[in-house]
């Protein structure tokens, strides 16, 4: 399990236009972001301009990673070791949060300048950066404080993101967020220590060495699975992921529903597979859960009135469908080729999923904006007038419900091929609901939407660009589903 | 010589459509109906092309890879090309009737859009060449109908939708998990392996059977096999071109076509035999047959009756699979494509009679053979057929079911045969006979529900011509069966390739 996630040393150095790249990867969307601060963007071309570089840095990894396999950066500060790591894993989840985050920067000033923001609108921007350098570094970083720095400056920025809009609603959720988020990140940090104290040491590589199930093993995976779960909003502690949602700002939702709440489910992973190897239970109780996930997530979507509740809700259950794969990826005795597909398809899931939420939530706040509505009922008889947005939603939301031709289609073949394998009935039957539940709540907001004995509003009209932003995310989570073997086959790449 | 654009642009065709319809602003009426009938001209040019290079023996490929073990695999073989020639001639005539038909109405970018990627959708499920590509195809078909259901955007009409979703996205489901699980248990299988599943039979037979109920219980919904029929008959809310298409070519006839795939070639006739899944399937298409034909007979209005029909009608496919033999196979091939044209031609009829003369219901239908001669004649050659008279195409399929019966010692199936012509007849006749013998408001007595003058004939042209043609090919097809490249001898064709090595 270890060296899926590239904790292994690397066979090549790192070429001298790799560091420049990986610099830019890690330092450009702070930097922009702080710049962007000074000299609020009104218009998208600048901001495209500025993120040419990024995505730049991002094809640059890429391909030195093609041509070297697993790349190692080692640095020693003060008498630390300090390393980064870039495997096939990180390459995707990096590129991922560069296109995503470009996406979101694109989408900002049309949404800035169409709603009232308030003036705090232009922090934004560097709050923003900090969200994407923090992501950049947690799917890089090696040892527990890296990412514990990483985790923490995230988390932090992405509260005052959700606050920004000033309204008492969004304070108060806000506030909420972050008080759960420094509990999070506190058991995190208990968990850390009592590894530090018992075992002497931070890096991940190191530790997978020397760690041996015990009680100190378990009970560290439990603060840390905790803290993480907490902040990764993993059903039954995801209350505070709808109110959060239903009061930030379209281009904030999208990325933190995306990517945000991802990079906790990503170390949770990471950790676990270090401290529980092989382990039975713990891996069980979190697909339980999942199962649970996937109906109560469907159900609250499915009851919702308001439009960014049941998109919001919905992410609850779509990261049910990751926790029923946990016993795959983590269980003993599960065999390689069930447990390939597992991983394949739960990496799958992720970015599909991350990439379908981002549109739907860009979608959602189109329909919103040109409404002046946010309710279900509210929205009756878009179909005639926004039939761009509508037609966006409805692809992100094939993504969604697992349909073909998308990546949750794709991954979710993977994850039932894992479990027919495995014999996981349970898993099977809680998939199959999913997808029936989800197209239980998208298609009762299509319903409204086509109905056409809805009075006609006055729509105010979207800035260009803000729907194609929206379609062209949607379209890469159904290309993902059909050109599955190349992303996939990257993470192969760089094997021990 | 692979020519593996064939396949690709014929699917391509009606995928770019769709995107281009999407494209033009609602007001570009022009453009959007020029666009779609040369692409619909082209698409038959595309299929005519594979025609003649499966005729000659080429069996074109397109393929790439999506995850380890699993491809995308199109290919144009005869079964293939019989459903892809259906649908591409039938898409011509359907858009032809719908541009006249939805005339001045709203939301026709919309309708246009979604029509033309539930072509797209057929063309792919009549060549995907595995049951992973036909997956693709067979959910985006469920998704691109419903827009189309709902069109009208009523009550009634989101209603109906509702049932038409969890009717098939259930079915959907239920089709997922008998996919994954064959995938499982055999890897990715090609529609076109001569092996079939026999290695399978000794060590999983509880299996194999389950995978066999599950793809063929999933696929009966869309195929409309009673107990699963209940979406379909509301789902007549939709416009009449919609029914049309739903009825004749896409979804009834996907789901009738992936029982044709799954029993022919992923399992092969002899393991289904083996499995005595064939019988059952009989079984369950005659009591269909039976039972939609009495319903049929119950419906006061035009468009539930001819619906009901398709119920009946659609089993005799699944008939034809369940008798054992060649003969039994051409009657099931054959009526594919006979029930296709035959229907199209009488939902053309009744969307002629309601749009012109507002007729619903078929005690209004009194004497309307004088007001619109060319309707009526229409409606009787389909009438006809769907009984089974000669020399209409429906009388060959009812042959040469009726022959495989026999020569498959199940003596029954004639007596279904002969008991759903009789009820056929029960409920078509009395409407030839009120249409042409009746007096009627065009005989000065009472007046139609809502009369408009439409055009300078009967009726608009573009209403008019679409069923004129399906009419006179419905009568082609029985009148020269015997032709080469005639459905009746391309059905042959393809069930030499099944039961010939």
């Amino acid at each position: 399990m270890i060296w899926r996630f590239g904790l292994f040393d690397s066979t090549f150095e790192p070429l001298a236009s790799t560091h420049w790249a990986l610099l830019a990867a890690l330092g450009l969307p702070l930097l922009l972001g702080l710049f962007a601060a000074l000299f609020s963007p009104k218009r998208a071309l600048p901001v495209a301009l500025a993120s040419l570089p990024v995505l730049a840095s991002g094809v640059v990894l890429l391909a030195a990673f093609e041509q070297a396999g697993l790349l190692r950066w080692q640095w020693e500060i003060a008498g630390i070791h300090l390393s980064l790591r870039l495997n096939g894993l990180s390459v995707l989840l990096l590129l991922m949060t560069q296109v995503i985050g470009v996406a979101a920067a694109l989408y900002t000033p049309g949404y800035l300048r169409l709603s009232e923001t308030g003036p705090l609108a232009r922090w934004l921007w560097p709050l923003m950066g900090v969200v994407l350098s923090a992501l950049s570094l947690i799917w890089l970083a090696t040892d527990l404080l890296t990412l514990y720095i990483a985790l923490e400056l995230m988390g932090l920025a992405a509260v005052g993101m959700l606050m920004l809009s000033g309204k008492v609603p969004a304070i108060v959720a806000g506030m909420r967020y972050l008080l759960l988020a420094l509990v999070g990140s506190l058991t995190y940090l208990l968990g850390v220590a009592l590894i530090l104290g018992h075992w002497g040491r931070l890096d991940l590589q190191g530790l997978a060495e020397v760690i041996e199930p015990g009680p100190v093993a378990w009970f560290a995976a439990a603060l840390i699975g905790a803290g993480l779960a907490l902040k990764a909003a993993l059903f039954p502690l995801h209350a505070w992921l709808t109110p959060v949602h239903e009061n930030a700002w379209t281009p904030v939702s999208a990325l933190h529903a995306a990517l945000v709440i991802k990079a906790s489910l990503f170390m949770l992973l990471q950790l676990w597979s270090i401290l529980l190897p092989e382990t039975f239970y713990a891996p069980r109780v979190i697909a339980w859960l999942g199962m649970l996930a996937i109906v109560w997530g469907g159900l609250l979507a499915w009851r919702t009135d308001s439009l960014k509740t049941l998109v919001a809700s919905s992410t609850v259950a779509q990261l049910g469908y990751l926790m029923v794969a946990f016993p795959l990826l983590l269980g003993p005795d599960i065999a390689p080729l069930p447990r390939a597909l597992a991983w394949e398809g739960f990496w799958l899931q992720l970015m599909g999923h991350a990439f379908a939420k981002a549109a739907m939530f860009m979608a959602a706040g189109n329909l919103i904006l040109a409404t002046g509505e946010s309710t279900l009922k509210g929205l009756a008889g878009t179909s005639r007038r926004l039939p761009l947005s509508l037609l966006v939603f409805g692809i992100a939301s094939i993504t969604l419900m697992g349909l073909p031709p998308s990546a949750g289609f794709t991954a979710k073949w993977m994850l039932l091929q894992a479990m027919i394998i495995t014999q996981q009935w349970w898993a099977v039957a809680a998939l199959l609901t999913g997808t029936l539940l989800t197209a239980a709540y998208v298609f009762r907001m299509f319903r409204y939407s086509f109905d056409e004995t809805a009075p006609r509003h006055r729509y105010q009209p979207l800035a260009p660009g803000m729907d194609m932003i929206a379609l062209t995310l949607a379209l890469i989570a159904f290309a993902l589903g059909l050109l599955a073997h190349y992303p996939l086959e990257l993470m192969h790449g760089g094997s021990p | 010589m692979n020519a593996a654009w064939l396949p690709l642009t014929a699917l391509a065709t009606s995928l770019l459509v769709v995107v281009i319809i999407f494209a033009l602003p609602e007001e570009a009426r022009r453009l959007r109906t020029t666009i779609n009938l040369v692409a619909a001209v082209v698409k038959i040019i595309l299929v005519m092309l594979m025609v003649r290079r499966v005729a000659a023996g080429h069996e074109d490929i397109f393929s790439f890879q999506v995850i380890g073990g699993v491809d995308f695999v199109l290919r144009s073989d005869a079964l293939g090309v019989m459903f892809a020639g259906l649908s591409s001639l039938l898409w011509l005539c359907t858009t032809v009737y719908a541009i006249g038909y939805l005339e001045g109405s709203a939301n026709r970018k919309r309708f246009f859009g979604f029509f033309s990627l539930c072509v797209a959708s057929t063309i792919g499920i009549a060549l995907a060449d595995n049951l992973f590509t036909f997956l693709i195809f067979y959910e985006m078909l469920t998704l691109s109908t419903y827009p189309l259901v709902v069109h009208n955007g009523t009550q009634k009409a989101l209603d109906a939708g509702r049932v038409y979703l969890r009717y098939t996205l259930s079915a959907g489901v239920v089709l997922l998990l008998g996919a994954v699980l064959l995938y499982t248990l055999t890897g990715d299988q090609s529609f076109s392996s001569e092996e079939g599943l026999g290695d399978y039979l000794n060590d999983h037979r509880g299996l194999l059977t389950l995978i066999f109920a599950l793809l063929v219980g999933g696929l009966a919904v869309k195929a409309a096999m009673v107990p699963l029929h209940g979406w379909l008959p509301r789902a007549m809310v939709a416009p009449a071109p919609v029914s049309a298409l739903l009825h004749a070519v896409a979804v009834v006839k996907a789901g009738a076509f992936g029982i044709l795939r799954v029993v022919y070639d992923l399992f092969g006739i002899e393991l289904s035999v083996e499995l005595g899944v064939i019988t059952v399937l009989a079984v369950a298409a005659s009591i269909t047959i039976i039972y939609g034909s009495l319903r049929a007979i119950a419906q006061e209005e035009l468009k539930p009756r001819l619906a009901f029909s398709t119920v009946s009608q659609v089993s005799y496919v699944i008939l034809g699979i369940g008798i054992f033999g060649p003969f039994g196979t051409v009657g099931a091939l054959a009526h594919l494509l006979h029930q296709g044209l035959m229907k199209v031609t009488l939902f053309f009829c009744a969307g002629n009679y309601a749009e012109e003369l507002g007729i619903h219901r078929i005690d209004e239908m009194d004497g309307a053979g004088k007001r619109m001669p060319l309707t009526s004649i229409a409606f009787t050659i389909g009438a006809l057929g769907m009984i089974g008279l000669p020399p209409v195409a429906g009388f060959i399929t009812k042959w040469y079911l009726g022959v495989g019966a026999i020569q498959a010692g199940m003596y029954w199936i004639v007596a279904v045969l002969v008991a759903s012509s009789t009820l056929n007849a029960i409920y078509f006749l009395p409407i030839v006979h009120r249409l042409w013998f009746r007096l009627g408001p065009s005989h000065g007595k009472g007046s139609w529900p809502k009369e408009q003058r439409l055009g300078r004939l009967e009726t608009h042209g573009w209403l008019l011509w679409p069923m004129v043609f399906t009419a006179l090919v419905s009568l082609g097809a029985g009148l020269f069966a015997g032709l080469p490249f005639s459905p009746l001898d391309w059905a042959a064709r393809v069930a030499n390739g099944e039961y010939l090595p």
